[in-house]
This record gives C-alpha cells, sequence and structure tokens, in this order.
C-alpha cells in the first residue's frame, strides 16, 4: 500500500515542481520568479524525504533541514535586496 | 492489524501532501496576478510539505519507537513559511505591481501617486542679498 502512495506522491510532487519551473522560466516579474523559487525548494523537501522513504533510510532528513534552512535564508536575503537595494545595512 | 491501519494512515498522509501541493502548484500557474498566486504556495504547499513530513515521521517510527525528527523540518517550515510571503508580498507592494480588478483590497501603496506636498518653488529674481 505504502508503495502505491509512494508513486503517486512522487508523481504529483514531480508535476508540481514542473510548473513551478514554468512559472519561474515566464513570470513576469522579479518576485513572481523568487515565489516559484521559493516554492520549488519547499517541493523539493518532499521530494527528498519520499526518497529517504522510498531507500528506507534515515538521514535524509538533514539534507531536507537544510534545504529548508538555506532556502528560507535566500528568500528572505533577495527580497530585503529588492526592498532596500542592500542586504545588510 | 495496528500497523495495517498505520500503513493506511501514511499512505493518505503521502498521497494528500502530494496532491495539495499539486494544487498550490497549479495555482502558481494559472492565476492572474502576482497577489492571487501569493496564497497558492504560502498556504496550500506548506500544508502539503507538512502532511508529507508527518507521514514521513510515522513511518520511520513504525519499526522502532517514536521519532520525532522530522517534525522539526514541519515546525521549521510552518514558522518560516508566512514569513517568506509576507517578505514577498511586501516587495511587490514596493515594486508596485499591477493588480487585476478582479483582486480585492486597495493597499495605500498601490494608489496612484500624487505627490501630497508640493516643493514650494523658491523666490526667485529677488535675493535678499544684492
Amino acid at each position: 500500500m505504502i508503495d502505491t502512495a509512494l508513486w503517486i506522491s512522487l508523481a504529483l510532487f514531480s508535476a508540481a515542481i514542473s510548473l513551478n519551473f514554468y512559472r519561474a522560466v515566464i513570470g513576469p516579474s522579479l518576485p513572481d520568479r523568487i515565489l516559484a523559487v521559493d516554492t520549488m525548494y519547499m517541493n523539493s523537501i518532499a521530494l527528498i524525504v519520499i526518497f529517504g522513504i522510498w531507500v528506507n533510510g534515515k538521514n535524509y532528513f538533514e539534507a531536507a533541514l537544510l534545504i529548508a534552512m538555506l532556502g528560507f535564508i535566500s528568500t528572505i536575503a533577495i527580497c530585503k535586496y529588492l526592498l532596500r537595494g542592500d542586504i545588510i545595512e | 492489524m495496528l500497523n495495517s491501519i498505520l500503513e493506511g494512515v501514511i499512505a493518505f498522509m503521502l498521497i494528500a501532501g502530494g496532491a495539495f501541493a499539486f494544487i498550490g502548484s497549479l495555482g502558481l500557474t494559472h492565476l492572474k496576478d502576482f497577489y492571487m498566486r501569493l496564497h497558492g504556495p504560502s498556504k496550500t504547499t506548506t500544508l502539503g510539505v507538512g502532511c508529507t513530513l508527518v507521514g514521513s515521521s510515522l513511518y520511520f517510527s513504525l519499526n522502532d519507537g517514536p521519532i520525532v525528527q522530522e517534525l522539526l523540518i514541519t515546525i521549521f517550515v510552518f514558522i518560516t513559511a508566512p514569513v517568506s510571503a509576507h517578505m514577498l508580498a511586501k516587495s511587490a507592494l514596493h515594486h508596485k505591481l499591477k493588480p487585476d480588478p478582479r483582486t480585492r483590497g486597495n493597499p495605500v501603496e498601490l494608489e496612484s501617486e500624487k505627490p501630497k506636498h508640493s516643493v514650494e518653488e523658491a523666490p526667485q529674481g529677488k535675493s535678499p542679498l544684492p
């Protein structure tokens, strides 16, 4: 049962990442692209977690935690740059 | 018996997470302007990733005891997603992105800008000093 669920959720997350990539390519404005990349890293966290369930390994959550922290910091840094023209004032 | 019920819960969590993330990305692709598009990823995708992480935590605690390490990422994602959405909305307002006519609300930042205090022109020609 879990195998089938893994296949279905892998397909759904891959389709979601494809849609995010489409938005990041055609996005008319700069915040659109930032939002698309932000969503893309969120979905990649879930992909890595699903891969960890697939191979039955417990060490993949550290990679997911690293991606979550670095993605959040980079989103905030880019938004700060767009708002103020400078990151650390 | 208990294990089969737990497996059903894990499978439901995984499929629900994938469905929520897909719906969020569909909203990101198909909605009209940026302020509508911000809803999909910031709410729906967060819930989808949270569901998947809870399912993974249940799966690894199926064999040997409860494991709560994945819940750490869940809490982190649930805390940081509103913050990044707030910063993105602020930067979009700063860039004055055009809202769709169907978007409700009329924020001050998007009103047509008329200079409230026109700079008073300095008197010219008559300088007090010769």
